[in-house]
């Protein structure tokens, strides 16, 4: 049987559905969390912290799987603006799936907090102590946190765009199923 | 291949009208759980805020309780309390404390006199870095029932309108006993003679998986000598922190870790209802301080004491106070940090005593 390389492999399409659920929910838990006081932040904080270092296990194994295995061609077509832009925001969604957790991590850390994560797993801190730090990762976390929820919308109306308006098979590409019977038959 | 121009300019129409609904629905959501949408939100930022004087905050210090001093030391666990907590701070032995006495105060520099409630900032580390802080006052009781009814204190405490207290008080009538205790009970001349106490309640968690809902209390061992506010303040802006290097200086000073077990139907999600007496307590151990450093540069600057970050053992109870306490803390620490180079880092500044 030979692959189909019109598509993302199933290992991509699984990573890349999972970890869309978990960074959206990340992004939702974060804005959520540090707007309320009610008893349900201590939970909110404690998933944060959980989740984000699933994420950044998940992105690197699935950073590896991506540099295996590559990715689907973009249609030819595709006009060299659009080319350049999916390029470089898939670089930057990798970027902030690892910088993103790194940073709160690190921020954490610089605040003399204890990572402690669901099931009592204690991380070790990624830096010393320093209130410099904290505030200048804290903003970083901060500000990073608005542009990767701003790339990830972006991303969703590339990805309708491809799918409603260009009809080029890009949507196809990462769609848990298969859409039609057939992959994308040459044209 | 499909080319773009090939689709119906309706139906373009409508899938870029589609993609837009999709943008605008996220967008919403997103704005909707950061509280955009909601401007009657309690939020953190509204409480740190609220705790601010009207001459506005003081930059580079905690929020609340600003005006402390640094102490390191043990804790000395008698193991009473592992029946209770599996908890590794409740195994005997000694595990090293990082500390913060403190003023109930918004300004680093109030004078001693001028401040009534008095705090304890903890943290107790065990071995493998479990972590354990905690941030307990002098009152017998909190002043308001919920995180709502404080901010609407801190609003009602700064409102220019004198009905606005008054009102506060019609709405929560748990604040007279705070005015009742804050106008009789006697003041101390010394950090080491209070009582300090969580106030909230906290769940234990047996060896065995039994929970059981707590408070609990440093109890000075140090003799209490009652003095007058006029006492107090004869003694000068900050007697307290000069007495402390002093009394550190000869000895250590000792506090008892009394922890106090709810009965069934206690007012734990209260914490301004003191629990009836009568109820079983339980000495774990001892903390004692052993050397006091001032807090520019001291250890405890940076650390948050955080009343959330708990060890395994210990979780938060139905008291809504301890969450809402982490995220105004959180605020609090996160807006200090940043403005660091507002903090008197010189040693020749006038803020504080020099111990």
């Amino acid at each position: 049987m030979t692959r189909d390389h019109s598509r993302f492999n199933f290992v991509q399409r699984l990573f890349h559905w999972i970890m869309a659920v978990c960074i959206l929910a990340m992004l939702f838990i974060g804005v959520g969390m540090v707007s309320t006081v009610m008893p349900k932040y201590v939970p909110l904080l404690a998933t944060h912290k959980t989740l984000g270092i699933a994420i950044l296990a998940l992105a690197l194994i699935r950073l590896a799987v991506r540099l295996r295995y590559g990715a689907p061609p973009l249609p030819e077509d595709l006009p060299a603006p659009m080319r350049l832009g999916a390029h470089l925001s898939h670089y930057a969604l990798y970027g902030l799936m690892i910088a993103m957790p790194l940073v709160g991590w690190a921020m954490m850390s610089a605040g003399g907090y204890p990572v402690v994560l669901y099931g009592g797993i204690h991380l070790p801190p990624l830096l010393a102590q320093s209130d410099a730090l904290h505030a200048l990762l804290w903003n970083a976390h901060f500000y990073l946190a608005f542009a990767f929820f701003a790339l990830v919308l972006l991303h969703i109306a590339a990805a309708l765009f491809h799918g409603l308006i260009r009809r080029d098979g890009v949507i196809e590409s990462m769609a848990p199923l298969p859409v039609h019977d057939e992959p994308a038959a040459p044209k | 291949m499909t080319d773009p121009s090939g689709l119906p300019p309706k139906r373009a129409l409508a899938s870029f009208a589609l993609i837009g609904a999709v943008m605008a629905a996220g967008a919403g959501a997103f704005a909707y759980t950061a509280g955009w949408l909601s401007p009657d939100r309690l939020t953190p930022g509204k409480i740190v805020a609220a705790l601010a004087p009207p001459s506005g905050p003081a930059l580079g210090h905690r929020r609340n309780h600003a005006k402390g001093i640094c102490f390191t030391g043990l804790f000395e666990s008698n193991g009473n309390g592992a029946e209770l907590s599996r908890a590794q701070a409740f195994a005997p032995g000694q595990y090293p404390v990082l500390g913060r006495f403190n003023l109930g105060t918004p300004d680093p520099n109030a004078p001693d006199a001028t401040v009534r409630v008095r705090g304890l900032g903890l943290q107790i580390t065990t071995p493998g870095g479990q972590v354990w802080r905690s941030a307990t006052i002098d009152l017998p009781f909190f002043p308001v029932a919920t995180p709502e009814a404080f901010y609407a204190l801190l609003s009602a405490s700064h409102d220019k309108n004198p009905q606005a207290m008054k009102d506060f008080g019609a709405a929560h009538p748990e604040f007279a006993a705070f005015g009742a205790w804050a106008g009789s009970a006697p003041w101390t001349a010394s950090y080491a003679e209070e009582r300090y106490n969580s106030l909230n309640s906290f769940v234990f968690k047996s060896k065995s998986g039994l929970d059981q809902v707590v408070r609990w209390s440093f109890v000075p061992q140090a003799r209490v000598v009652p003095v007058t506010k006029d006492e107090l303040a004869k003694l000068g802006p900050d007697h307290l922190e000069q007495d402390i290097v002093a009394r550190v200086g000869q000895a250590p000073q000792r506090w008892t870790l009394e922890v106090t077990l709810a009965n069934p139907g206690d007012p734990t999600s209260d914490p301004s209802k003191a629990w009836p007496p009568g109820r079983r307590t339980v000495a774990v151990g001892t903390l004692v301080v052993q050397h006091i450093e001032a807090e520019r540069d001291g250890p405890c600057r940076d650390i948050n004491f955080d009343p959330t970050i708990l060890p395994d053992g210990i979780t938060v109870s139905d008291d809504p106070f301890p969450a809402a306490r982490s995220s105004a803390y959180a605020k609090s620490y996160d807006l200090r940090t940043s403005e660091a180079k507002y903090y008197p880092h010189e040693m020749n500044t006038a803020t504080g005593a020099r111990p």
